[in-house]
């Protein structure tokens, strides 16, 4: 299978001198849930935000390696930052709707870039919305205030915000992290219909959880890749002593 | 013997919890009372004003032209001319203070640039208004031959506002939350778009604030108008930018110390007209703060 994001030999190095990254090397291939899961500070998000450049926005900082995106390096002069990030959404771990209504949230991103077909948009609003399985919930209420949506439906809805765009590959960074049980199903739920047309990386809440929905998976700590397989070994059969001192929750 | 020290203990120690609830009670009078004094100066001098010259008010006195050597009739002349020298404060201060704010708020990095720009608004807060007149006057008038104009007056008013309007403009752009600029990235907007839908529209309320509150400033200014625009009489009203004109707060000086036999009342009532004018600004940029705070969703 091809790589959508290949990750060479990356590090990181936080302005204050924190070392988030050290000699990261990884594939993501296209159409895949890959989990990215370990302990915290381990540099899951760090290496996320540089997929989409994100990182532009704590400046100060030492990055060194390679990341290809469909064979194009990120990082490359003449790189349409905006263009990138649209083809790669990505969802945070605190739901974020934007202040306003339901539909002004979803309309920002294709607004930006200026489409404002509104036939076009109103399709992709009910196709977005019902790909983060929301849409039955909010069909009779997108003028509505996204701020009075439950903590799980605001959750959704930036799924849904991040999908209005089309994106290529959706990052979800621990997205179920403030939701209860119910809702973090459904967000579950949401990503197998996802992944059809999608590539979707995601940092899990919890092992059990990133067993449940990976494909492949890659397991971090204190900066370093430990190790990288399918779900089926990694969960099942770790090769490190420490994935599987992790796994079986003996830290973390 | 026994019980006697332990009663003597006892009574010691409840003694001393006595002590402690009166310094209590003393410390909370004292300290509410020196709060309320702070209030008491701006009560007295409001209502000593009111007093005194709510006499004079009239319509005639707010339309018409001074008379007589000033001793009859109104201020029209001077109402105008400070209403117009706002309007032309805002005109240089606001674009100045917004773009030097969001410089300041949303691109400043920590380089030479944007060190300078810190440097000179902290001095500029600390420059006399007199000096700001001088200024004014060797920069505007003569230099730039401006004349002793309202272009002159409004650039000099303008320049001193600044410092205020850009910290308060600085500090409602950074009290808009970060993840707003980052999920609007995140979604393909540039940093221009981020900060024209996302960050402008929560700060603005805030800016607003800081602008009027300037320009209430601005509006009761006397040294810097003194030699860059203000007339001592000039019953007739300006043709342009390049006239002259006579200002409330000059013409407040000018009748109180120059004009010998001048009414109190006259006196008294352009006071409180000045005052009334600073005051409403001030109560509009609260009412505008206090609406938008409640209105917002976040």
């Amino acid at each position: 299978m091809q790589a959508k994001i290949s990750v060479q030999n990356v590090s990181y190095t936080y302005a204050d001198g924190t070392e988030a990254l050290k000699h990261v090397s990884l594939t993501i291939r296209a159409n895949e849930i890959f989990v990215l899961f370990g302990p915290a500070r381990s540099g899951k998000t760090t290496l996320l935000r540089l997929f989409n450049r994100l990182s532009d926005l704590t400046p100060g900082a030492d990055y060194r390696g390679t990341i290809l995106v469909d064979g194009q390096d990120v990082f490359a002069l003449g790189v349409n930052v905006t263009d990138l990030r649209r083809r790669i959404g990505m969802v945070f771990a605190v739901p974020t709707p934007l202040p306003g209504s339901i539909r002004g949230n979803l309309t920002y991103g294709p607004h930006m870039a200026g489409i404002r077909d509104t036939a076009l948009l109103n399709e992709r609003i009910e196709r977005s919305l019902t790909q983060a399985a929301l849409w039955d919930e909010v069909k009779d209420r997108l003028d509505h205030p996204a701020s009075r949506l439950s903590g799980g439906q605001k959750q959704r809805l930036c799924i849904a915000r991040s999908l209005m765009l089309e994106p290529e590959v959706l990052i979800l960074d621990n997205p179920t992290s403030g939701l209860d049980p119910i809702s973090t199903s459904m967000v579950e739920e949401s990503l197998y219909e996802l992944k059809q047309q999608y590539t979707v990386i995601m940092v899990p809440h919890s092992v059990q959880q990133g067993a449940r929905v990976a494909t492949r998976a890659a397991f971090m700590l204190d900066g370093e890749l430990v190790e990288i397989d399918t779900a089926e070994r990694m969960f099942k059969h770790p090769k490190d002593q420490r994935t599987e001192d992790y796994i079986t929750g003996r830290f973390g | 013997m026994n019980t006697t020290k332990s009663t003597d203990a006892r009574t010691n120690s409840h003694r001393r919890t006595l002590k402690r609830q009166q310094t209590n009670q003393i410390a909370t009078v004292v300290i509410t009372g020196v709060a309320g004094l702070v209030v008491l100066p701006i009560i007295l001098v409001i209502l000593y004003i009111f007093i005194n010259g709510i006499g004079a008010i009239s319509w005639e006195f707010l339309t018409a032209k001074p008379r007589n050597g000033m001793t009859e009739g109104g201020i029209m002349p001077a109402l105008l001319g400070t209403l117009l020298l706002t309007f032309g404060t805002g005109i240089v201060c606001i674009p100045l203070a917004i773009g030097a704010a969001i410089y300041l708020a949303e691109y400043a990095g920590d380089n030479r640039l944007t060190r300078w720009v810190r440097l000179a608004i902290v001095n500029l807060a600390g420059i006399p208004s007199i000096v700001y007149g001088l200024f004014g006057l060797g920069m505007f008038v003569l230099f730039l031959n401006f004349g002793t104009s309202i272009v002159a007056g409004s650039l000099t008013l303008g320049i001193m506002t600044l410092p205020v309007v850009i910290s308060t403009a600085e500090e409602a752009i950074l009290a808009v939350p970060q993840e707003f600029r980052v999920v609007s990235q995140s979604l393909g907007a540039t940093r221009w778009q981020t900060i024209r839908h996302q960050v402008l529209p929560h700060a603005i309320p805030g800016i607003i604030t800081g602008v009027i509150l300037g320009l209430s400033r601005a509006a009761g200014e006397t040294a810097p108008i003194l030699f860059t625009v203000a007339a001592f009489y000039l019953p007739d009203l300006p043709q342009s930018v390049f006239d002259q004109t006579m200002a409330l707060p000059y013409h407040l000086y000018v009748i109180a110390t120059q004009v010998p036999g001048m009414p109190l009342e006259i006196q008294y009532g352009t006071a409180l007209v000045l005052l009334l004018l600073v005051l409403s600004l001030t109560l509009i940029a609260t009412v505008i703060r206090t609406n938008m705070r409640r209105r917002r969703d976040w």
